[in-house]
């Protein structure tokens, strides 16, 4: 070095010279890299990068623009939510796995919950209302899901329209959200024995407006990127991953279905009812990010699909419990909207604030204490929009988990950015990344 | 370890106020034949394709709906292949451990939750070892996918898999101490530290004792 530029200083490791870079330094950069004989640059990206999807942190080792390794760091975002879970009884254990993977909360609450009425051996005591329910607050989280999968993988490669149309057909469900649970994220709507809450009153015909809108809505992104030839040069042939790979890498969802394997738990597992529904398993068979691009575009559909019978079905079931009959299990307030938000039903405080003790020690115990599930271990995988999402749930029989663990997709399936990725140029690491749609908050937990 | 747990739990950590309660999980019991669904011939396909099955296999549970077969770790490669390429396990879901302090010999489990997309099956394994010898081999080389799982279990847990390409810690800081989710590791007390200050933890802040 020469002379010191204030924008790139550089030091000697043993690894070699290291350059920080700020910005705006770029001739000076490439000057000092140019002066040394070396011809592989090892690049650190992220973990505050705005195309790496959250704090991922790539380590790149370079050949001019030829990627020849690609290394993930990851646990910027461990927040040690399995570890905190063991701590809080199995109701409260809802509000934790919804922060775990926060584009897809109502899934984290599903397989959780499921897992726990396996355990309890409720799992054919859910009322059905409760069931038609959690397949609809799932689906219209796919769709909100796959709106910022879509919407920040165009924005990273480029393409800033989609993200703006995307983020709009977002904002439709979040609102549905807000109006079913009273929050738009982070919900923990989802509760073991059922639902949270009945919905409001007026939901239904609602949700069917929002559904028409969202149809109408999602041609808009279709005509943008479908067969745009700068999307097209930028997703097409790249990050493949073909089936050999996908399954030894443990890889599911979108990315293996882009492989041509129409497996999709909904179908070849069914749970809470998908048994019962109609939809179709979108694949592609070009194992690269146009095909997991159009594997999402077309789910939308299907999701909407879904949605409609769900909401006929509840026509149907107007009036039924959304929470299991056991009065052991179920939480004991029934909520009510008052003036001041949700809270406990002003009918319930009245009961076992003024008329039976007995009612009053039940909701007590119920609250503080919790309830029993008998000792022993489940796995229950649902499909959320990256893929398998298991919850492994272990317990000694106590009133808190005694383990939990969630195989989450996005920490697995983020092992296939080196397959993907290597060889390639430095530019195509964005598609590929941007394809598995990694959540962070679900990679660190 | 220093840190004394968030919120002032001690003993079970219970925060009911209820509980007071120690309970040693781990169930011993095996399971008997029939074991129904496609269980009997998931054990029957793996006694025939591998002879050392009743030695390598220390038992055999169903319960809820769900097979767990109970693994010898010296033999756990061995079934790792045979169930992957002769009963079509293509995929391995991960792997979680489960700590049991009190369960001498067999402190630490690793479950290996299984998937066979050909016949739409899932299985289980389990490994225990002993705290003092926490060796597992592993399985990295039958299902790829398993490194990250690994390294996870490795970060929790402190289990040891040996044959791993790169056993670090993957998602705590690389210079860590001790594994966070050992069931003697108290949750919280540790300190945040960022750009020279230092924040105390919760449980120093205030008091809920």
């Amino acid at each position: 070095m020469t002379t010191f530029d204030p924008y790139a200083p550089s030091r000697e490791t043993t690894e070699g010279t290291v350059f920080s870079v700020t910005g705006g330094d770029w001739d000076s950069l490439v000057q000092e890299i140019g002066s040394t004989k070396e011809e592989r640059v090892v690049v650190n990206m992220g973990p505050q990068h705005p195309s790496t999807h959250g704090v991922l942190r790539l380590i790149l080792e370079l050949e001019g623009e030829t990627v020849t390794e690609v290394r993930c760091g990851i646990g910027y975002l461990h927040t040690g939510i399995e570890k905190n879970m063991e701590y809080r009884s199995w109701t409260q254990g809802t509000t934790f796995v919804t922060r775990m993977d926060y584009l897809g909360p109502i899934f984290n609450e599903t397989a959780y919950c499921l897992a726990i009425e396996k355990l309890l051996g409720i799992t054919n005591d859910i009322p059905e209302r409760a069931s038609v329910i959690r397949v609809m607050m799932m689906e219209l989280n796919r769709i909100s899901s796959h709106m910022v999968a879509l919407g920040t993988g165009a924005l990273e490669l480029g393409a800033i329209t989609p993200m703006f149309f995307a983020f709009r057909e977002r904002e439709i469900v979040l609102d549905l959200f807000e109006m079913i649970s009273g929050l738009r994220m982070n919900m923990a709507y989802i509760r073991p024995g059922g639902v949270q809450q009945d919905l409001p009153e007026g939901a239904i015909p609602k949700i069917r407006d929002a559904v028409k809108q969202m149809r109408k809505n999602f041609k808009d992104n279709t005509s943008l990127l479908v067969g745009n030839s700068i999307w097209l040069k930028r997703t097409q042939g790249i990050g493949y991953l073909d089936l050999a790979g996908a399954t030894t890498l443990g890889i599911t969802g979108p990315v293996l279905r882009s492989t041509g394997l129409p497996w999709d738990l909904r179908k070849v597992q069914p749970y809470c009812g998908y048994e019962n529904y109609n939809f179709d398993v979108i694949t592609a068979d070009t194992c690269d990010v146009y095909g997991r691009f159009l594997i999402r575009m077309n789910e939308l559909e299907q999701s909407l699909r879904i949605i409609e019978q769900a909401l006929d079905k509840l026509e149907l079931l107007e009036g039924a419990p959304v929470m299991v009959a056991d009065k052991k299990i179920a939480w004991p307030a029934q909520l009510a909207l008052g003036s001041d938000g949700l809270g406990n039903s002003l009918n319930h405080i009245r009961e076992i604030m003024g008329t039976s003790m007995e009612s009053l020690i039940h909701h007590f115990k119920l609250v503080t204490e919790g309830f029993h599930v008998p000792a022993g271990q489940v796995y229950q995988a649902v499909e959320s929009p990256r893929g398998e999402l298991g919850a492994h749930v272990v317990s000694d029989g106590g009133t808190r988990p005694y383990r939990m663990h969630f195989r989450e997709p996005s920490f697995n399936n983020l092992q296939a950015t080196s397959a993907m990725s290597e060889g390639g140029m430095i530019a195509d690491i964005i598609g590929a990344v941007a394809s598995i749609d990694p959540v962070m908050g679900g990679v660190d937990r | 370890m220093t840190d004394s747990g968030m919120f002032g739990a001690r003993g079970t950590g219970d925060t009911s106020g209820y509980g007071g309660l120690v309970r040693t999980a781990a169930s011993t019991g095996s399971s008997e034949r029939p074991y129904g669904g496609y269980f009997d011939e998931v054990a029957d396909d793996l006694e025939r394709a591998y002879p050392e099955f009743s030695n390598a296999i220390e038992r055999v549970v169903v319960d809820r709906g769900e097979l767990t077969l109970h693994v010898k770790r010296e033999k756990l490669i061995e079934v790792a292949l045979i169930l992957r390429d002769n009963l079509k396990f293509e995929m391995c879901m991960g792997v979680s451990g489960i700590h049991y302090p009190n369960n001498e010999g067999r402190e630490l489990v690793a479950v290996y939750p299984l998937l066979s997309m050909t016949n739409n099956r899932r299985i289980r394994l389990e490994v225990s070892v002993a705290d003092s010898d926490a060796h597992i081999p592993s399985l990295v080389e039958v299902w790829a996918g398993n490194n990250w799982h690994e390294r996870e279990t490795f970060d929790m847990f402190g289990i040891i898999f040996d044959g791993h390409p790169g056993l670090t810690r993957i998602l705590m800081p690389d210079d860590w101490q001790g594994h966070p989710q050992r069931k003697d590791y108290a949750l919280g007390g540790i300190a945040v530290e960022y750009k020279g200050a230092t924040t105390p933890p919760p449980s120093d802040r205030r008091s809920y004792k």
